[in-house]
């Protein structure tokens, strides 16, 4: 586990940075702020909790029996980014989104950037989320990862970085809505005074473009579904979230199964053809015969029907090679092999421990780095060396050494942070923003976007599992 | 069209709110007997869990029939299925897996009555706050309805949902009156004593119809009018007939929308077709306690049926 302890950096702060004083974004929302009576406004705080307690906007927590529903703590304190801001960060996500398309297709067909030298092959042959049955499949419409969420983190004025990509089954867009919806009841004045974007087509544009990306044979209108493991599952709330505002259907595997050369789902009336899938089930559990024959989540011989072109499954099998840890540091050239520009947005510095030398680096510097897993996601199983205690950091080094390619180590960065309200008034936390960007015919970023906020006074670590929040994200229309 | 899977889930979903507010009804009832009669009132607790089907799964945890043990497992016990908070429970899971199919305001007055009543119903309830606790599930429950049946559109949902309310409703009133069939058969020495009396009002409360009865019959208890309320009356919204109307109404919607009649169809029409063409006398003669069972017998095949019809076993 994680140790986040109290750690001290010189952060940027995204509306009252120490040297200049108010940003501009800011501006607006601060005269609002200052006009404010501060009982109204812890009020409205817990106003806000009410509104998703009844709503039953929660997430399960693994691994905890009791309260197995809570909810991720939402603070009132909007996190603000200019037009301008935001016009550079979707150049820089599009390339990077063209990018991970085009080294998926490579990848699975003609592997030029392993024969160019420029990601090493046994990176892709040895990894897990490498999928084999995937080579020589074209998706229909020839799109690979649909959704993504870019997660990005700024350390200066000028300086953003790309942290991850979530290539696979990116989750959190429902709260990036329900935050704006809630924002809105609570403060309808402030959208009044202040022209913030909006973010609520998005459902509409997910529908679409998973429409646009429907296999060649479909007839008419394309029968779209969202597939979710099930009502337990952690976020559900957001599976059922959008098969409801796509106004689509929610099916589990227990639902479907492949009659006649396609995926049909089990109804009142019989059993009727779905044309696209959209699945928020992991690889190994989608199809039975072909991955894990345990998985009882999946669709037995979903994976013949997709070979045969008659099915799209968003995002496509196989896309977690393009968001791996360990690809992760290759980004800049993949970038640059695909798209023949220097990556736009950066990445931050990783060591690839893998390498004799990097582990060597790591080992001796493991008090000032982040060191996460490969493959692990959600804040488990990192260690953030400056806020570790000196036995924890012996601990993991001792696994890091018995299995050096499992880890990847960045340095640790003053991610920028935002003000959140306390009992104590406005104080300073740390931030990163989630993007959602959706690729059919076209790619659409939604103009806002998942902020979460480590709560933690000094913590790093803002994944909702390890005691984050999450704010409402206003891109401005200026 | 529906998933099969969520025409269960609506089915279930229903039937359990059904289920939750009928426990407090039916203590309800219970506890008024024993709050009026000076008497032991163990009786009475007996056969509230025999109405409830509850009598064999509290007689292994308990000893005594005491309105605080029957109020408890009625109420608030895990262990028992069929009690308030468990039937609230399974019917919020059953709405978040039917969560897209249903309206945000009858999905908020579901979660908001788990809220409340897992809040009420944490700690065993102190005697003084059983008519309260009992009121506040009637309302809870009171409000999902209203919600529901103020938003929602009249389609197969709505019709899934009903088929559920019903098979479980026909089924609750059948088994209250089954429990106590021989308070109303005719029998020369108790017609009239306060004790049936007494007996009489409690079912008439066990389906909240203690004043209505009086609005369509004289003020008088008569075992044999209240049977006919139960049974045959057409505008008493827990009578048989009146669940069959709507039984046989919502199975003849969702037959013509999917153009294809079924199994179901013809059980739900026989059964209503025969409480219509019947009379209390007619039920009297051939006996209430085997009319009532092969009723019970009966509705719980149309459940097995509608499931298997719609594919949702």
């Amino acid at each position: 586990m994680a140790s986040q302890g109290s750690l001290r950096l010189a952060a940027f702060d995204e509306m009252l940075p120490e040297v200049s004083g108010l940003r501009r974004p800011y501006s607006a929302y601060d005269r609002w702020l200052k006009e404010q009576d501060p009982a109204r406004l812890t009020e409205k705080m817990q106003d806000a909790e009410r509104v998703f307690r009844k709503t039953g906007i929660t997430f399960a927590v693994y691994g905890e029996q009791e309260a197995s529903e809570r909810l991720i703590p939402f603070d009132i304190v909007p996190r603000i980014i200019s037009g301008q801001e935001w016009r550079r960060l979707t150049q820089g996500i599009e390339q990077r989104v063209q990018a991970l398309n085009a080294f998926l297709d490579d990848i699975y067909h003609r592997q030029e950037i392993l024969r160019a030298g420029r990601v090493p092959k046994d990176l892709i042959a040895r990894n897990e989320a490498f999928l084999p049955e995937m080579i020589g499949v074209r998706p229909p419409a020839g799109v690979y990862t649909h959704i993504i969420g870019v997660d990005i983190v700024r350390i200066s004025e000028d300086e953003f970085y790309v942290l991850e990509d979530n290539a696979r089954t990116p989750s959190g867009v429902s709260y990036m809505l329900e935050n704006r919806e809630t924002m809105m009841q609570l403060f309808p004045e402030l959208f009044q005074k202040i022209k913030v974007r909006p973010v609520e087509n998005y459902p509409q544009l997910l529908r679409q473009s998973l429409a646009a990306v429907r296999p060649q044979s479909t007839k008419g209108v394309p029968t779209i579904a969202v597939l979710t493991p099930g009502s337990y599952n952690s976020a559900y709330f957001e599976h059922a979230f959008l098969a409801d505002q796509m106004g689509v259907q929610l099916v589990e595997g227990q639902d479907l199964r492949v009659i006649d050369g396609h995926v049909a789902m089990r109804t009142t009336e019989g059993y009727k053809q779905i044309d696209v899938l959209y699945r928020r089930v992991d690889d190994s559990f989608l199809d039975p015969l072909t991955f894990r024959p345990d998985s009882a989540l999946g669709i037995p011989g979903i994976m013949d029907v997709y070979r045969a072109g008659n099915i799209t499954i968003a995002n496509a099998p196989g896309t977690g090679i393009a968001d791996d840890k360990a690809i992760y540091s290759y980004m800049p050239e993949i970038v640059e092999f695909y798209t023949g520009r220097k990556a736009i947005l950066g990445n931050i510095p990783t060591w690839r421990c893998s390498e004799p030398d990097s582990l060597k680096y790591v080992l001796e510097h493991i008090h000032e780095l982040v060191i996460k897993e490969v493959h692990g996601s959600g804040g488990y199983g990192m260690l953030v060396g400056p806020a570790a205690t000196k036995q924890e950091c012996e601990d993991f080094a001792k696994k890091l050494a018995a299995k050096p390619s499992n880890y990847i180590a960045q340095p640790t960065l003053a991610l920028s942070t935002c003000p959140i309200l306390t009992e104590k008034g406005l104080a300073p936390r740390h931030v990163d923003l989630r993007p959602y960007v959706l690729v059919s015919d076209r790619i659409q970023i939604v103009p806002g976007g998942l902020t979460r906020v480590a709560l933690k006074e000094g913590s790093l670590v803002v994944n909702s599992s390890q005691g984050g929040g999450t704010k409402d994200t206003w891109v401005l229309d200026d | 069209m529906l998933l099969g899977r969520t025409a269960n889930g609506l089915y279930w979903m229903n039937r359990y709110i059904e289920r939750a507010e009928n426990m407090a009804r039916l203590v309800d009832a219970g506890l008024r007997m024993a709050l009026t009669r000076t008497q032991d009132a163990s009786e009475e607790w007996n056969s509230v869990l025999l109405s409830a089907g509850s009598d064999a799964a509290f007689t292994q945890k308990y000893q005594d029939y005491t309105a605080a043990n029957v109020a408890d497992f009625l109420l608030r016990d895990a262990s028992n299925p069929s009690s308030t908070m468990a039937s609230i429970e399974t019917a919020r899971n059953n709405a978040r897996m039917v969560r897209t199919a249903l309206t945000r305001e009858t999905w908020e007055s579901i979660n908001e009555a788990w809220m409340a009543l897992k809040r009420m119903l944490a700690r065993p309830i102190d005697e003084r706050d059983l008519p309260s606790v009992l009121d506040a599930i009637k309302r809870e429950t009171a409000l999902i309805r209203g919600s529901f049946y103020g938003t929602m559109l009249r389609n197969e949902i709505f019709d899934f949902s009903q088929l559920g309310t019903y098979v479980e409703r026909a089924d609750n009133t059948a088994r209250i009156l089954d429990v106590k069939y021989y308070v109303l058969l005719p029998s020369i020495s108790w017609v009239g004593s306060t004790l049936d009396n007494y007996q009489w009002e409690s079912i008439l409360r066990s389906v909240s119809a203690h004043r209505s009865y009086r609005w369509v019959y004289d003020a008088d208890y008569k075992p044999t009018n209240i049977a006919d309320y139960l049974i045959l009356n057409v505008r008493m919204p827990r009578s048989l007939t009146f669940c069959y109307r709507f039984l046989a109404e919502h199975l003849k919607f969702l037959g013509d929308d999917y153009g294809e009649r079924h199994a179901c169809h013809a059980t739900a029409e026989k059964t209503q077709a025969m409480l219509r063409a019947g009379s209390i006398k007619d039920i009297f003669d051939t006996g209430l306690h085997e009319f009532l069972a092969n009723f019970i017998r009966d509705n719980t095949r149309l459940g097995d049926e509608i499931a298997q019809d719609y594919r949702f076993n």
